[in-house]
């Protein structure tokens, strides 16, 4: 099946088995590999990207339902060599250690913080429970997104 | 000139990682490369009586399917650590087959491979493969694996039990003293199992090249040049100078990716069958039922008090389930890396445990974050606050009474535990007294007092903890039975201009050691952090190594590096003294130049660096470079110490709890960079509080695992947390250069504890004095009904 769609900007358009998710198309097919895959049940969500704006699981969709859809991934966050400024709070928080669950956080920091730019630590809590982080316990992932929205003012 | 050491200098690692570009396994793609899917066993334990692959062969994609027939690794992935019964004889080690070859052992266990075009024909294909078995009854609690008549996992032993040890003073001494106790208290549990849950997912790619005759192996591993040496040395027997094993970004770890895992030797013996590179990486499913699990121990134990809440004597009996085969480390993890910190950071005078350790149809059990340390501080933290509510003495009150005084290690000595170890320096009391102050204590009971008054059920939770970390030195740990020495290796190679690039045979994962070692390099050096590149994780760039876990990577491999540095001074100094036409006893060293001792003379780091490699002006007989390996294997372990608090409420009506305050004040020796001192303390911390609260591996009596997914097992999540407040004492280790002790597993040995104790506060005055852990609203809520009633 035939899909076509912007990613970070780009027009895409690849012919695609049915089946295959869309973290798997960003991956194997795009080579956006900062987009992870950390488990098989949507738990997790280190593969959340943004879709026409809203955080969404890129485990959970199939690419083809991502038709005619604006994608962001990580790699889509930085202008140039200057960090978005919710990857500059991540940065100065120490809110990443192993980095793997990190792009999801980030993304799903996106969401958060465009749904509401003043959001409490509880908020902040309440919006990351989607994604999974092993190493952070939390701690600095909270107050990097609560920085962020200092950063994005 | 700017220093680092003691600074939160920002992560050089984070760009990479922020912007998406890391290099995981699973992010590498190869020319030619094709995937792997494992058909692995939906019994725990069954005799496999035919295995038919010809519709998987035939299907779309298929490049072969291989099984235990076509003859992968004669000998199976190895143990690396031999602990062999108390009466002698040699410990059971059953060969670990790459595939499983007439039997299943535990749900999961590899049967046969397909290797395909594309993961999803790969997939595909797998599930068109036919395996007829036989099930067969299982075992998977440890106790149980022990009764008279229960399922032998390995037919060729009378019993399942793979060995049995015991540690300290002599059995009957310490029962007698039991017998004479003014008081004891007695704990039966069950420390449960975990499944580590790193996010990234194992993933390996294996390489063959045929011109060559050399295989690449990149794997998510916490320690390349193990894997190789296993690999080649003990699976598959081919040459270790013709593999290289590459780690470049690996997604977590916490023991789990220590191990050298079936799937590693498998896909290096396929892609030279195939002459293909193949790649396979685990999904979470497959992650829950191969991943090493952690703990597993059936507890029943022992401490004897004076009148006084003095500690006179503790004895233990375990039941450590291995798993049914020998993960490379397991059979250290129950024994020497759990009965040695039985002392704890008490005076206790006399101590024994005894541990069997059997063989159950489950996946092997080896390190997790802390490995045996966090059971045996659970154990002892849990028996001396159960102690103190039994005996009426306060819980804080308790531990000061039985602390062992401070010593530093250089004008006291270290201190001589009853369980083999020799403690490095500690002063214990103060983490408690600050940690005290910082709940406010006194205030807390008050409020408690109140709460209570209202129908609120608030409770406080104190413990204080031990580790040793940093495992060595190699002729000790190779009397204990390991089959690996456990130093480490740092080398320091000063470019031409002065730049320096180290490579260190730890391995970083999340750890930052990129960033952590460039600031005590830079200092040492006197030079700018910019000018200082940390290399890792690449066999064919770091001579070698023995990789992270333990929380060894600074006190013993920034050691290795240290011991580098002064090489690289010591020759440095000659060059200078030759060029500044002065003795070498007569310069001096710092701020990245040196001098001559009294005068404006003098020569830079660039400079010396440049005539090493340009050797025109230079000492005669002197070697020309600038670059030095040293392998470091420290005198002792490291002994980090702390006390953690938790404060609780717990639902009245549901049995939740909720974690309103957690203070860990720790002391990990001299701290190289705070702010990633405090992120690991943070991480571990979580872990800790996630195994007391939510947590556990569920096997039931088919060994059918109930707990295989997010789903199921219960992770930490953000909204379950409150901000972990940290505060540290600092006691330098004596005998490393660096004074560090180690910070890894810190949190995750002192919280778990802590957060039970608390629970069992908060619902001691309706008579709960212990619940099982994880304490789910349900335990918590049938806890509170069964005394009530």
């Amino acid at each position: 099946m035939r899909v076509t769609l912007t990613v970070n900007g780009k027009p895409y358009s690849d012919d695609l088995e049915p089946r295959t998710l869309l973290a798997h198309y960003l991956r194997d097919t795009l080579n956006l590999t900062g987009t992870h895959v950390g488990c098989d049940t949507s738990n997790c969500g280190a593969c959340t990207i943004l879709m026409d704006g809203k955080a969404v699981k890129s485990c959970t969709i199939l690419a083809v339902q991502a038709d005619g859809s604006e994608i962001t991934t990580i790699e889509g966050m930085a202008n140039g060599g200057e960090l978005h400024p919710i990857q500059q709070a991540f940065k100065e928080n120490h809110g990443l250690q192993c980095g793997f669950c990190t792009p999801g956080m980030v993304m799903t920091a996106a969401d958060i913080l465009q749904n509401n730019p003043n959001p409490t630590e509880q908020e902040v809590r309440h919006g990351l429970e989607g994604n999974f982080c092993r190493c952070t316990g939390y701690h600095n992932i909270v107050k990097s997104v609560l920085h962020a929205s200092e950063l994005i003012k | 000139m700017e220093t680092y050491i003691g600074k939160p200098i920002k992560r050089r690692e984070d760009n990479r990682f922020l912007t998406g570009k890391g290099r995981y396994t699973d992010d590498i793609k190869l020319p030619g490369m094709c995937h792997a899917a494992f058909v692995r066993s939906p019994y725990a334990h069954a005799k496999i009586l035919r295995i038919n692959t010809e519709a998987a062969r035939n299907a779309e994609g298929v490049v072969t399917v291989f099984t235990a027939a076509d003859g992968p690794g004669d000998f199976g992935v190895p143990c690396g650590w031999q602990v062999n019964f108390k009466n002698g004889d040699t410990m059971r080690e059953p060969q670990h087959p790459l595939l499983a070859k007439d039997k299943v052992r535990h749900l999961g266990e590899p049967v046969a491979v397909v290797i395909a075009a594309t993961m999803a024909l790969a997939r595909d294909a797998a599930e068109l493969v036919e395996v007829d078995y036989e099930e067969l009854p299982a075992v998977t609690n440890p106790q149980e694996a022990m009764a008279a008549g229960a399922p032998l996992v390995h037919d060729a032993w009378e019993d399942n039990a793979a060995f049995d040890w015991c540690i300290g003073n002599d059995r009957a001494e310490v029962e007698a003293a039991l017998k004479d106790a003014y008081h004891v208290t007695e704990l039966e549990f069950v420390n449960q199992r975990l499944a580590p849950n790193a996010i990234e997912p194992r993933s390996y790619i294996a390489d063959y090249d045929v011109n060559a005759d050399k295989w690449t192996l990149y794997s998510s591993t916490q320690n390349p040049h193990l894997i190789r040496l296993l690999l080649c040395a003990f699976a598959l027997g081919i040459p270790e100078h013709k593999v290289r094993v590459v780690s470049y970004d690996v997604g977590g770890g916490f023991g789990s990716k220590i191990y050298h895992y079936t799937e590693e030797a498998l896909l290096i013996w396929a892609t030279k069958e195939i002459g293909r590179p193949v790649k396979w990486t685990a999904d979470r499913s497959e992650a829950f039922l191969t991943d090493a699990h952690g703990r597993d121990h059936v507890v029943k134990s022992k401490m004897g008090f004076d009148k006084d809440g003095k500690i006179v004597a503790h004895l233990t009996d375990e039941y450590c389930a291995m798993g049914a085969y020998l993960s490379t480390f397991a059979p250290a993890i129950p024994t020497y890396l759990h009965g040695t910190l039985f002392q704890g950071l008490y005076t206790t005078p006399l101590i024994h445990l005894n541990v069997v350790a059997p063989f159950t149809h489950t996946v092997p059990v080896d390190a997790y974050r802390g490995a045996g340390r966090p059971e045996a501080t659970y154990l002892i933290e849990r028996l001396v606050s159960k102690a103190a509510k039994e005996m009426g003495i306060d819980p804080a009150e308790i531990r000061f009474k039985n602390f062992i005084p401070a010593f530093d290690g250089v004008k006291q000595p270290g201190y001589q535990t009853q369980v083999a170890l020799q403690y490095d320096s500690g002063n214990y009391a103060p983490t408690l007294e600050k940690a005290l102050e910082i709940v406010d204590y006194k205030g807390f009971r008050q409020e408690q007092a109140e709460a209570r008054k209202q129908g609120k059920l608030l409770g406080i939770g104190i413990s204080t903890w031990i580790e040793g970390c940093g495992i060595a030195p190699s002729a000790v740990v190779g009397a204990l039975g390991a089959r690996a020495g456990l130093y480490e290796v740092g080398h320091v190679r000063v470019q031409p201009t002065g730049k320096v690039t180290v490579f260190t045979g730890t391995h970083s994962h999340g750890q930052g050691h990129e960033t952590v070692f460039a600031q005590f390099v830079a200092d040492r050096l006197g030079i700018p952090i910019e000018d200082v590149d940390i290399a890792h994780g690449d066999t064919n760039e770091v001579a070698f190594g023995m990789g992270t876990y333990g929380s060894r990577s600074l006190a013993v491999g920034g050691s290795a590096i240290v011991k580098s540095i002064d090489k690289v001074l010591e020759k440095g100094a000659k060059i200078a003294a030759h060029k500044l036409e002065a003795a070498v006893e007569d310069i001096e060293y710092a701020q990245g130049k040196w001098t001559v001792k009294g005068t404006d003379k003098s020569i830079s780091f660039g400079d010396v660096s440049l005539t090493a490699y340009v050797p025109h002006d230079y000492p005669e007989g002197l070697e020309p470079g600038l670059d030095f390996s040293s392998f470091y294997d420290p005198a002792n372990f490291t002994f980090p110490f702390g006390t953690h608090i938790a404060i609780v409420e717990v639902n009245a009506d549901t049995g939740k709890v909720t974690l309103k305050r957690f203070v860990a004040v720790d002391d990990v020796g001299n701290v190289m960079n705070p702010m990633i001192v405090d992120g690991q303390i943070h991480g571990g911390v979580v872990q800790g509080i996630g195994q007391a609260l939510l947590e556990e591996v569920v096997y039931d009596d088919h060994g059918q695992m109930l707990t295989g997914s997010y789903m199921d097992y219960a992770m930490p999540r953000a909204d379950d947390l409150p901000f972990i407040e940290t505060d540290r004492t600092v006691t330098p280790c004596p005998h490393n250069p660096l004074g560090a002790k180690g910070a890894g597993e810190a949190g995750t040995i002192g919280a778990t504890p802590a957060v039970v104790n608390a629970v069992v506060d908060a619902l001691h005055h309706l008579g709960v004095d212990d619940i099982q852990m994880p304490l789910t609203p349900q335990r918590v809520w049938a806890a509170m009904q069964n005394v009530q009633r």
